[in-house]
């Protein structure tokens, strides 16, 4: 019996344009449909994303980090009891748990400048890959401006604006939270990060600035907390945050929080 | 007035329209995030009867948002067209359904009714239909629209060429809109998500698209999708403008989330049409909808996602688009949770806007963070071209790297094309066929033309 000849692919002659582009251009066809290798491709891609959403914030190595450098570290939780609830109860996610909160008040502590927060948002994996130089680099920082610290809040299925309640808790002046993003295709560990001068609950996305992108294939930690410690001496100064805070950086678009709402249809 | 069933001894009582519409609504995540879903299956099938029931008449004396407060509302009331409406105003939803389902009611048939429903009227009765109730009603209608080509023709199926980048690069726009253009996409329209909402960015954009459009003689048309009163702006300092787009939303608050209005939206309208660039017809508006904008900006008023999303169908066909695009996996797991779920809306949305005589096309998407895949796609892809929808998106394989989420790509209309034998829009065919891009099969010819379209474009 003959054996059937394998398929050619037919590829796209402009390959060339690939250099103009992250795009997934010039995939070639097969019939009229995607290629085998551009289809797994894409498939890897996804269960990467999928498998960041899923993802669980990664505490210990964080901890020992941190109390290495003598930084008091909290573990909190938000309303949302697991993943399925936070996707589908945005609102749970900003609200922490009541033994949460019973914890940070046992903490008695005293008012700082700022409070950092470590949350996993929707990618956790996303802080377990980046938050730790970040973090070190940007307490570093802050400490040798002067600024005072409080202890560093690891919190689960959390959303940005949780940010509020436990700064209020904490009593700090300024809250800096570090969350995973919205996995895209290209970027399953993004890190997202959200200020907020004087937080408390009910405050509301445009009294927040964001700095976002930060990975080791984005925006690289020392640039990460540069941006961040320019936008921390701005707010001490005005006494805000938010949209009328601008960011020191015109080179690239400043960017809407991408946590709780999609930005594009609102273009 | 409230509304009632009786099941096995229980009677379930519905307080008002509002009420009874939210809780017939097949499940959805906004629902339950709202508190406005049935509490129970029975609950639901129990809404469902009695919504059954109600005379259509019922919702020309019950504004589920009231009048005086909502300028959505007095739209809906004001262009409410009672001639059109008298040969079913003696329906109740349930006998609407049956007659939307019958061979009476044929393309001419529902084409007429189209101004005599009201958006809640044909919310209600897709939340009586099963999917392929909605799928052969749509099928029914037909919406055709004109710009520089013409959209929704049976058997054609048209295509958004979706080529963002998420720094606006103007070379990396232009290797995607190549990519498209060379794979049989872009006859719905050029559209761009633009990173920035800054007028001379988008300006920018408009040119390298109108500059590719005319030296190579392509009927189709662009759009930057900034907010409309960027649009306006650029159309007031003589930027070529063919296509105004805008975000919009079912109640007047939702509206004033996204900076429109009524008034704004006519402003754009005019400007559009004052420009006159259409050359076969003067459709100009391009409006973007979704199930759980209006909950995301807490300005849904306690209506369900799916009636607000109706709802903004009315506030669409005031201004004849040449698109309307419903987003639906866009908004996220909050609002649509899973495939089938997504899927459902998808073909809700689809039936709704067709039946409102809207030109409807959709950007069958989904984000990571819901349970979705392009398996889903393809099965909402496929159900939506048996529904005989006007557009679709195409994305290069299928990923945004802007917007960060997953559409349909060039591809895949090529595929809806084959396996349902439908072909671009003519004029868009011919320009394909003229330059020797693709056979009328949707093959790629290899005839070395293509060369010509972007050699000169990325020269050094």
């Amino acid at each position: 019996m003959n054996k059937i000849l394998k398929t050619n692919i037919e590829p796209d002659e402009w390959q060339s344009l690939r250099a103009y582009t992250d795009a997934r251009i010039a995939l070639g066809k097969t019939g009229v449909s995607i290629p085998m290798a551009e289809s797994l491709a894409f498939k890897l891609a996804h269960a990467h994303a999928k498998d960041a959403v899923y993802s669980s914030l990664d505490q210990g190595p964080l901890i020992d980090l941190l109390k290495e450098i003598h930084q008091p570290v909290v573990s909190l939780h938000s309303q949302a009891a697991n993943r399925d609830i936070y996707l589908q109860r945005p609102d749970l996610g900003r609200r922490l748990a009541d033994d949460s909160v019973r914890k940070l008040q046992q903490l008695h502590v005293q008012p700082a400048d700022l409070c950092i927060i470590l949350a996993d948002g929707l990618s956790a994996s996303a802080i377990n890959e980046n938050a730790w130089p970040v973090v070190s680099l940007l307490i570093q920082a802050a400490k040798k401006l002067g600024f005072s610290v409080s202890a560093i809040s690891l919190v689960e299925q959390a959303r940005v604006a949780i940010a509020d309640e436990i700064g209020g808790l904490l009593k700090a002046k300024m809250s800096i939270i570090f969350i995973g993003e919205r996995p895209g295709l290209s970027s399953f560990d993004s890190m997202g990060a959200y200020i907020t001068y004087a937080p408390s609950p009910g405050l509301t996305d445009e009294r927040r600035n964001c700095i976002s992108n930060i990975r080791q294939k984005g925006l690289s930690a020392a640039l990460a907390v540069d941006k961040i410690m320019y936008l921390v001496r701005e707010a001490f100064r005005l006494q805000i945050t938010g949209v009328t805070l601008k960011d020191n950086d015109t080179s690239h678009p400043s960017q809407l929080p991408t946590d709780d709402l999609p930005n594009g249809m609102i273009s | 007035m409230s509304y009632q069933y009786t099941i096995r001894g229980f009677t379930y009582r519905f307080d008002d329209l509002r009420e009874l519409l939210a809780k017939a609504s097949p499940l959805r995540s906004g629902d339950v995030l709202a508190g406005l879903a049935a509490v129970t299956y029975e609950e639901r099938v129990a809404a469902q009867l009695a919504l059954s029931n109600v005379p259509l008449k019922r919702f020309l004396n019950e504004a589920i948002i009231p009048y005086e407060s909502d300028e959505v509302t007095r739209l809906i009331i004001d262009s409410h067209d009672f001639n059109a409406f008298a040969p079913v105003s003696h329906f109740t939803v349930g006998e609407l359904r049956d007659w939307l389902l019958s061979d009476q009611a044929d393309t001419i048939a529902l084409q007429k009714l189209t101004m005599g429903l009201t958006p809640e009227m044909v919310a209600a009765v897709s939340k009586l239909m099963r999917n392929q109730d909605l799928i052969l009603v749509a099928k029914k209608c037909e919406v055709i629209t004109r710009f520089r080509n013409t959209v929704g023709l049976k058997g054609h199926l048209s295509v958004r060429l979706q080529p963002n980048h998420p720094l606006d690069d103007v070379r990396g726009i232009a290797a995607s809109v190549l990519d498209g253009l060379l794979y049989g996409s872009g006859d719905a329209v050029i559209g761009i998500n633009p990173a920035t909402d800054s007028p001379a960015a988008t300006a920018k954009l408009l040119y390298l698209i109108d500059d590719l459009r005319e030296r190579f003689e392509i009927p189709t048309q662009s759009c930057i999708l900034s907010h409309i009163t960027t649009t306006i702006e650029l159309i007031e300092q003589n930027v070529p403008v063919d296509l105004v787009f805008q975000s919009i939303a079912g109640t007047e608050k939702a509206n004033a989330s996204f900076g429109v209005n009524l008034a704004i939206l006519q402003e754009g309208y005019e400007a559009g049409i004052s420009l006159n660039r259409g050359t076969v017809g003067n459709n100009v508006m391009y409006f973007e909808s979704g199930q759980g904008s209006a909950l995301s900006s807490n300005a849904h008023l306690g209506l369900d996602q799916q009636t607000c999303e109706v709802r903004s169908y009315a506030v669409a066909r005031q201004f004849k688009p040449f698109l309307h695009n419903s987003v639906v996996g866009f908004i996220g797991p909050e609002y649509l949770f899973d495939g089938k779920q997504i899927i459902r809306a998808g073909l809700e949305d689809h039936f709704c806007g067709k039946l409102m005589g809207l030109p409807m096309g959709m950007d069958i998407c989904y984000t990571n963070h819901a349970q979705a895949d392009q398996d889903d796609m393809d099965s909402l892809l496929t159900m939506l071209g048996v529904s005989g929808i006007n557009f679709i998106m195409g994305v290069p394989g299928a990923d945004d790297i802007m917007l960060n989420y997953q559409s349909t790509s060039f591809h895949d209309a090529l595929y809806l094309r084959r396996v349902l034998g439908f072909k671009p829009a003519p004029e868009f065919e011919s320009w394909l066929l003229r330059q020797g891009i693709m056979d009328s099969d949707s093959n790629r010819l290899f005839t070395g033309n293509q060369k010509s379209l972007y050699a000169g474009l990325f020269e050094a």
